[in-house]
């Protein structure tokens, strides 16, 4: 994985200070020898995202081990394999995170080792982002481990999923090689169930189509990896009436209630006195002052008369923004409380139904008594029954008893309290959590609900109770 | 089902920094409600004047529910030091301060060949954490500083000797942060993990926050030291074969005056710091931290030892 680029090319081109864009969140994943780290580099360097000093300490340690033989050539990885120990084994231990912008955009890219502990790294990269650019080899095609990560895509919903087909230049941008490899990805994303899959013939080595858009592949008429990193949907955009795709939700962090100790202006500070408003993440959809919301566990409803930011007054807030709403009445809520639009939460329930991306060495046994961490409440549960791990390369579950590091499955969860349990594939937020080792805290696994259980009581919405299944 | 691309209202749409502002909120926010008795590393420096502003941000209208802690190397800036008394007594918190000097003056840490007293800084802080019986630490760290810092955790469980283990970090998923950890243990919040340099000047920009006069062009007496410009003062003088010259200097970061450097600048305000970042070609840890110089794994090395 060499490439041969002029060092003072970053150095000549002043980057211009771009005004302030919007956010784009993204992943890279890929086989073992790929080309991923090319792509990466290729990426970070042709949109002068490696600054003098970086790029002359990887280029002393790329002639410094002989890397290419030949002088200018660099070993890319070594941008991204941070620590000591990657860079001795010349392996990617952990994800590592990169930042770079585009006068559209600024962009933070995961980028997750393929071949140690990929689930884990997969998982981690894939919960946040935006994206998720998977790299095939071109003359490899469709390779076991590609089915296995767009697997995790796929379950996960990661919104936006790029495939580049690396490594064009070596089929010599022939066009029926290239629609042979994009023919077997759009069989599998179509298995998979991924609607939105945009395949790129790439190469990284070269930079065709990844910044600039390639004379050499003229039978590809999209745009490069780059523009459309630029324009792809944000998770949390709104559609074009300014309605959210996912219902108004906001995990309760904690009651903001000073009790006259408080930072305003001394003269505003006696209408202070009695404030009260519970501070959080929107987790999806928006919120308007006048809006009526229903809160869980507790089933109230109530009005939003204000909703704060920091002694700013917004009249509509959305997701991602952290805010305080005040309500009209006083209901009883605390930390682990949800605050939906009204009629939009599942009744509560003690069971759930989910897969299990698992993450720790100690495999997981049915009865396993463990913490689930979901948005700001953390309960007991048990983990009643192992009922299936995914085939990841048929795609299929197959039966088990038990699940080991890296697998897929699923299990039954009893709760020890009763919880507006959200399918997943309702709500990305809502409906994942946490499986922590109640002794030592470690994160055991990634879960997502795919079906909540009987409910305990009725909801006090009716809307939203008839489409839970047992 | 999800809009399709390219066809979002653009008004729906959160900039840059409301999104970065809004995430390091919600860290804030997690910390304390999860944590007994969490701590700001509070320096002066411009990413911990954000951290502060923001955690300022995060429980309004009412006060910062924590404490800050200050590991002082005795060689820091006395207008750093001035700027960080003025700014906890604004923002009416109280302040630890632990002195390296302390130390090395009854002996429990000797003073190093090379004068810098970066790295003499892990203990005090292991000492003051364990004192305070702090179980969460928030630092201004970023993950662009350093490619060490860009495997690090938004929340990073440390162990009783403050070893961080990057071989053994906990995956962090959506943004359900684990904070669980036992006796002994703490763990260091990152809540500006995912800002830019130049993320952290606009926000300065668009917010208004005060930073100590030195991150501003100044006249000064330097000279010239490992490819930096090094201020004249008391604990870093000039060898005899280095000559002292006045310039308009600017300092992009700010730690122990021993082994931070200035960098030639004429951005006296704001704005021109946001101009200039942006078309920097160095980074500023590459630009002003000798102590990052001494090996690719400085970083790492330190971090392992318990350095934030």
């Amino acid at each position: 994985m060499t490439l041969t680029i002029d060092p003072q090319a970053s150095t000549e081109n002043d980057i211009v200070a771009a005004p302030e864009g919007t956010l784009f969140r993204f992943a890279t994943a890929g086989s073992v020898d790929d080309g991923k780290s090319t792509l990466v580099g290729r990426l970070l360097h042709d949109s002068k995202a490696i600054l003098a000093d970086q790029l002359e300490a990887v280029t002393r340690t790329s002639t410094e081990r002989g890397f290419g033989g030949e002088s200018g050539g660099i070993d890319f990885a070594l941008l991204t394999d941070g620590l000591r120990a990657e860079r001795e084994q010349g392996i990617t231990i952990d994800v590592a995170y990169r930042y770079f912008a585009t006068p559209a955009r600024s962009f933070i890219l995961a980028d997750c080792p393929g071949h140690v502990q990929y689930t884990r790294n997969m998982v981690t990269g894939a919960t946040t982002a935006d994206a998720v650019i998977m790299l095939i080899d071109a003359r490899k095609g469709v390779l076991e481990q590609t089915r296995r990560h767009l697997s995790v895509v796929a379950l996960l919903r990661v919104p936006h999923v790029i495939v580049a087909v690396n490594k064009i230049d070596l089929l010599d941008y022939d066009e029926a090689a290239y629609r042979e490899v994009e023919a077997s990805v759009r069989l599998v994303t179509a298995e998979l169930g991924i609607a939105d899959v945009l395949v790129i013939p790439v190469s990284a080595l070269v930079g065709d189509n990844v910044v600039d858009r390639s004379e050499r592949t003229p039978w590809y008429a999209g745009p490069s990896l780059l523009e459309l990193l630029e324009t792809l949907s944000v998770i949390d955009d709104l559609d074009a009436s300014g309605r959210a795709s996912e219902a108004f939700r906001l995990p309760v962090q904690l009651v903001l209630r000073p009790q006259g100790a408080v930072v305003v202006d001394p003269e505003l500070a006696d209408s202070y006195r009695d404030y009260r408003a519970y501070a959080g993440q929107i987790a999806s959809g928006s919120i308007k002052v006048g809006d009526t919301v229903s809160v869980e566990p507790g089933g109230g409803t109530s009005t939003v008369t204000s909703i704060d930011f920091a002694g700013v007054f917004l009249d509509e807030a959305f997701a991602p923004q952290s805010v305080a709403l005040q309500l009209a009445d006083n209901l009883d809520i605390a930390r682990g409380a949800v605050i939906a639009a009204l009629d939009t939460l599942p009744p509560l329930t003690r069971t759930l139904e989910a897969d299990l991306f698992w993450l720790d060495p100690r495999p997981l046994a049915p009865g396993a008594r463990v913490l689930v961490k979901f948005g700001t409440t953390v309960v007991q549960a048990l983990v009643s029954d192992v009922t299936g791990r995914l085939d990841l390369t048929t795609l299929g579950v197959e039966p088990a008893t038990n699940l080991a590091v890296n697998d897929i499955g699923q299990a039954s969860i009893r709760l020890s309290r009763d919880l507006p349990v959200e399918r997943y594939v309702q709500n990305r937020r809502s409906g994942a959590f946490l499986v922590i080792h109640p002794q030592d805290g470690a994160t055991l696994a990634a879960g997502i609900v795919t079906a909540p259980g009987e409910p305990t009581r009725a909801g006090d919405g009716s809307g939203a109770g008839s489409d839970v299944s047992p | 089902m999800r809009a399709p691309p390219m066809t979002i209202a653009t008004s729906h749409r959160l900039s840059e920094l409301d999104v970065l502002e809004s995430e390091a909120i919600h860290i804030i926010r997690e910390v304390v409600a999860e944590f007994e008795r969490p701590v700001l590393l509070f320096s002066g420096g411009k990413d911990s004047v954000v951290v502060l502003h923001l955690a300022a941000k995060a429980f309004w209208p009412g006060k910062i529910p924590f404490s800050l802690l200050h590991v002082d190397t005795g060689h820091n800036f006395p207008e750093v030091l001035e700027f960080r008394d003025k700014t906890v007594a604004a923002h009416g918190v109280r302040l630890t301060v632990a002195k390296v000097e302390d130390y090395i003056a009854d002996g429990r840490l000797a003073e190093r060949a090379d004068g810098t007293r970066n790295p003499l800084q892990t203990l005090p802080l292991l000492d003051a954490i364990a004192a305070g019986r702090h179980d969460a630490v928030f630092g201004g760290a970023r993950r662009d500083e350093d490619k060490a810092r860009a495997k690090e955790r938004i929340l990073s469980l440390r162990d009783e000797f403050g070893q961080w283990d990057p071989r053994n970090q906990r995956p962090e998923l959506w943004n359900l942060y684990n904070g669980r950890h036992t006796v002994g243990q703490h763990v260091r919040a990152f809540p500006i993990s995912n800002w830019t340099e130049l993320n952290v000047w606009r926000y300065i920009e668009r917010e208004n926050i005060e930073l100590p006069p030195l991150y501003y062009a100044h006249e000064r007496e330097v000279y010239r030291r490992d490819d930096m410009w090094r201020a004249v003062g008391p604990v870093s003088p000039a060898r005899a074969d280095e000559t002292i010259e006045v310039r308009t200097v600017r300092y992009r970061t700010v730690g122990d005056m021993s082994c931070t450097g200035a960098v030639d600048s004429a951005a006296v305000s704001v704005s021109d710091v946001v101009r200039e970042v942006g078309v920097s070609t160095i980074t500023e840890r590459g630009a002003t931290r000798a102590d990052d110089r001494i090996s690719e794994a400085a970083m790492e090395d330190r971090k392992k030892e318990g350095y934030f």
